[in-house]
């Protein structure tokens, strides 16, 4: 998960690392008591996921309580590439600029450890900075167990060149930012940039926190910086009843088991949708291995309550769960559905394969529902499916 | 032949007293599996009955490899508790440690990930978030069925448990020396590449289905690896096309992030270094077969 900025800077706060006072609001009104309260000037700035906020004109300085109100009544509902303003961040005014830095750490996939990234031409892209100056980016490997030490802390310091002045002062936001980086289970913490101001203080101006979300279990407080506002109504839906759903923008609802088996569904039927006026798959849900009855009625209510759904394709391989367990699991969960008062009104296209399919298929077609029907392998299932929602 | 897991390794398996553990376990020793006890701190000094097959629960892995000489260790442990149980694997040193596990926090696979480093890699790691491995006919650490398929010529190593069944149902007819399932977590403990050239070095494989999906480069690696290293005829598929860039989708590790980790790429890759890639299962399936009948 991805957080705002001000979220990050909550979380830097909270571990030592320095930053500006500020605080978020989502009325142009609430920005006149906030800049008072910052000393009656502040920076708007909008909360976005997204970079480049500053050159769409989302960041503006405010010089009095009245102009906060009215660069935030500016700033708020703007669009920025796509994603609307909904909160904007004051900020206390920082003391001018002297010299933008970078740091941030990161799991480095390719080597399996973490990797702390530190620059001393920061205030930029810093993927530009890694293309263009290669030299200027200092990556240095951080050991898991070990962490970010004092002197680990001086060696990224001496890697990325920091002037003799600021070295202790970042020397220790590395090591509060490892804190942050640790204790939040985060995947990134990032700080960019990391400024010198006038009056020689390194304070964090702008940052960006991912965190993990299989670490939830032991990170209560993280439920509460989830974005509940901008999450897709179907998305919500589907992670409340537990379900792993991604809501694309095709018409073919896609139902399967297993991650893998559901990414590969949904290319199997975007290639068949280029011979039925280019349909693509509405969805990714993967029901996991168990695929009971009340999870495929789950499933199937997500996404029969999609508009944009014009036929559904379950795509369904038997390992350990057989598929006469599976094909039991649609015909209830049909019959719930119906139960349920929803009418199921769009076509399914079922495709079981693997253990005991003969015994599933055989069920399937007794039940003989008017809406459901089988095709026995997945190029062929995607075929149809794909043809049914061009209809 | 096989690899990593034939016969004679004796399997032992911690948190097979839970609820997932207890039903694969059965399902393992039906697969002809030697498993030789369990691990359960609280349990120690019982017997767990599988259908008239008692296997000894002990307190802790050095002590189940002291009793019975076990070399692999099956891991079914809650992700709260997969850490302490991984780390506790490694320094027992036992051979391979297979975790099946999935939702473990990436800090602590990078955790048990660098402590398997620091004590010289003495423990292969497969996972965590992973199916586990089947050599058919021989034995199965982990969650595949069993019943498949047979033993056979090709080698499979694959990121996802689904598309490992369905590639074996697929050419279940042929059959497998040994099917390995690395798992979708950002952090694994084998990986393709290491599969890869175990297979290579197996006389009994005579062609590597390589199954991939989008997030990191793992499948750019292991194209470079197969230029330089493997001889032996690789088909391979990569799975997520149309997922969009910065989701997750179902795996943890499965996410393209801006340009990187995209399938594009990789099946690029893969066919820059001579792999015959699929655009579906079955004509991945359909690549292989042509390849072994020639």
């Amino acid at each position: 998960m991805d957080l705002f900025e001000y979220q990050a800077r909550d979380l830097f706060a909270k571990h030592g690392v320095p930053v500006l006072a500020g605080e978020v609001i989502d009325t142009p009104e609430a920005a006149r008591e906030v800049t008072e309260r910052l000393g009656g000037r502040s920076v708007v700035k909008a909360q976005v996921k997204v970079g480049g906020r500053g050159k769409a004109g989302g960041v503006k300085l405010a010089s009095s309580p009245d102009d906060a109100v009215e660069k935030a009544g500016q700033i708020l509902g703007m669009d920025i590439k796509g994603h609307t303003v909904h909160k904007v961040m004051l900020a206390e005014t920082a003391p001018e600029i002297a010299e933008e830095y970078y740091v941030s750490y990161l799991l480095d996939r390719t080597n399996r450890t973490f990797l702390a990234m530190a620059s001393v031409e920061g205030g930029m892209d810093i993927e530009e900075v890694a293309a263009t100056k290669p030299e200027a980016l200092a990556k240095i490997p951080v050991d898991a167990n070990e962490g970010v030490t004092p002197e680990k802390a001086r060696e990224i310091v001496a890697a990325a060149k920091f002037p003799a002045e600021v070295a202790d002062q970042v020397a220790d936001i590395l090591v509060t930012l490892w804190k942050t980086f640790i204790a939040e289970d985060a995947l990134l913490v990032e700080v960019n940039p990391l400024a010198k101001v006038a009056d020689g203080r390194v304070i964090a101006l702008d940052g960006k926190v991912s965190l993990d979300a299989n670490a939830d279990f032991r990170q209560p407080g993280h439920e509460a910086l989830e974005d509940k506002a901008a999450a897709n109504p179907l998305e919500a839906a589907a992670k409340a009843k537990n379900l792993n759903y991604v809501k694309l923008d095709g018409e073919v609802g896609i139902i399967g088991n297993g991650a893998g088996l559901v990414m590969s569904t949904l290319d199997v039927v975007a290639y068949a949708g280029e011979n039925h006026g280019g349909v693509k798959p509405a969805n990714f849900l993967d029901i996991g291995g168990g695929a009971s009855a009340e999870v495929m009625a789950n499933g199937l209510e997500i996404i029969l309550g999609d508009p944009d759904v014009k036929s559904v394709f379950v795509n369904v391989f038997g390992g350990i769960t057989a598929c006469d367990e599976v094909a039991n699991g649609i015909v209830q969960a049909l019959e719930l559905l119906k139960s349920k008062g929803e009418d199921v009104t769009k076509p399914l296209v079922v495709r079981l394969d693997g253990n005991n399919a003969e015994l599933g298929r055989k069920i399937l077609s007794d039940a003989n529902h008017p809406l459901v029907q089988r095709v026995d392998t997945m190029d062929g299932a995607a075929d149809k499916a794909a043809e049914l929602a061009a209809k | 032949m096989a690899i990593f897991l034939t016969k004679d390794s004796k399997v032992i398996v911690q948190g097979m007293t839970g609820a997932t553990g207890m039903k694969h376990t059965k399902l393992m020793l039906g697969d002809g599996t030697n498993i030789v006890g369990g691990v359960n701190p609280r349990k120690a000094g019982t017997t767990v009955d599988f259908d008239g097959t008692e296997v000894p629960v002990f307190g802790t892995v050095a002590e189940a490899m002291k009793e019975t000489g076990a070399d692999v260790s099956v891991l079914f442990v809650p992700p709260a508790f997969a850490k302490a149980a991984v780390v506790e694997a490694i320094d027992a040193e036992i051979p391979l440690a297979v975790v099946i596990t999935e939702g473990i926090a990436v800090h602590d696979s990078a955790a048990f990930w660098a402590h398997a480093v620091s004590k010289g890699n003495k423990t292969r790691i497969i996972g965590p978030n992973c199916p586990g491995l089947i050599t058919p006919g021989q034995s199965n650490a982990g969650i595949i069925p069993g019943d498949i398929t047979k033993p056979g010529r090709i080698g499979l190593v694959s990121k996802s448990g689904t598309l490992t069944y369905q590639m074996m149902y697929e050419l279940r007819d042929i059959g497998f020396s040994s099917a390995v399932g690395i798992g979708g977590d950002p952090v694994v403990g084998t990986t393709h590449i290491d599969a890869l050239a175990a297979f290579e070095a197996d006389p009994e494989t005579e062609l590597i289905v390589m199954i991939g999906e989008i997030g990191g480069d793992a499948e750019e690696r292991a194209a470079e690896f197969i230029k330089a290293n493997v001889t032996k005829p690789v088909v391979g598929y990569v799975a997520g096309f149309t997922a969009p860039e910065g989701k997750t989708m179902g795996h943890a590790g499965a996410i393209v992030s801006g340009s990187s980790g995209t399938a594009q790429a990789k099946k690029e890759a893969l066919e820059a270094a001579g792999v015959k890639v699929g655009k579906t299962p079955t004509e991945t399936a359909k690549l292989a077969r042509e390849l072994l009948q020639g």
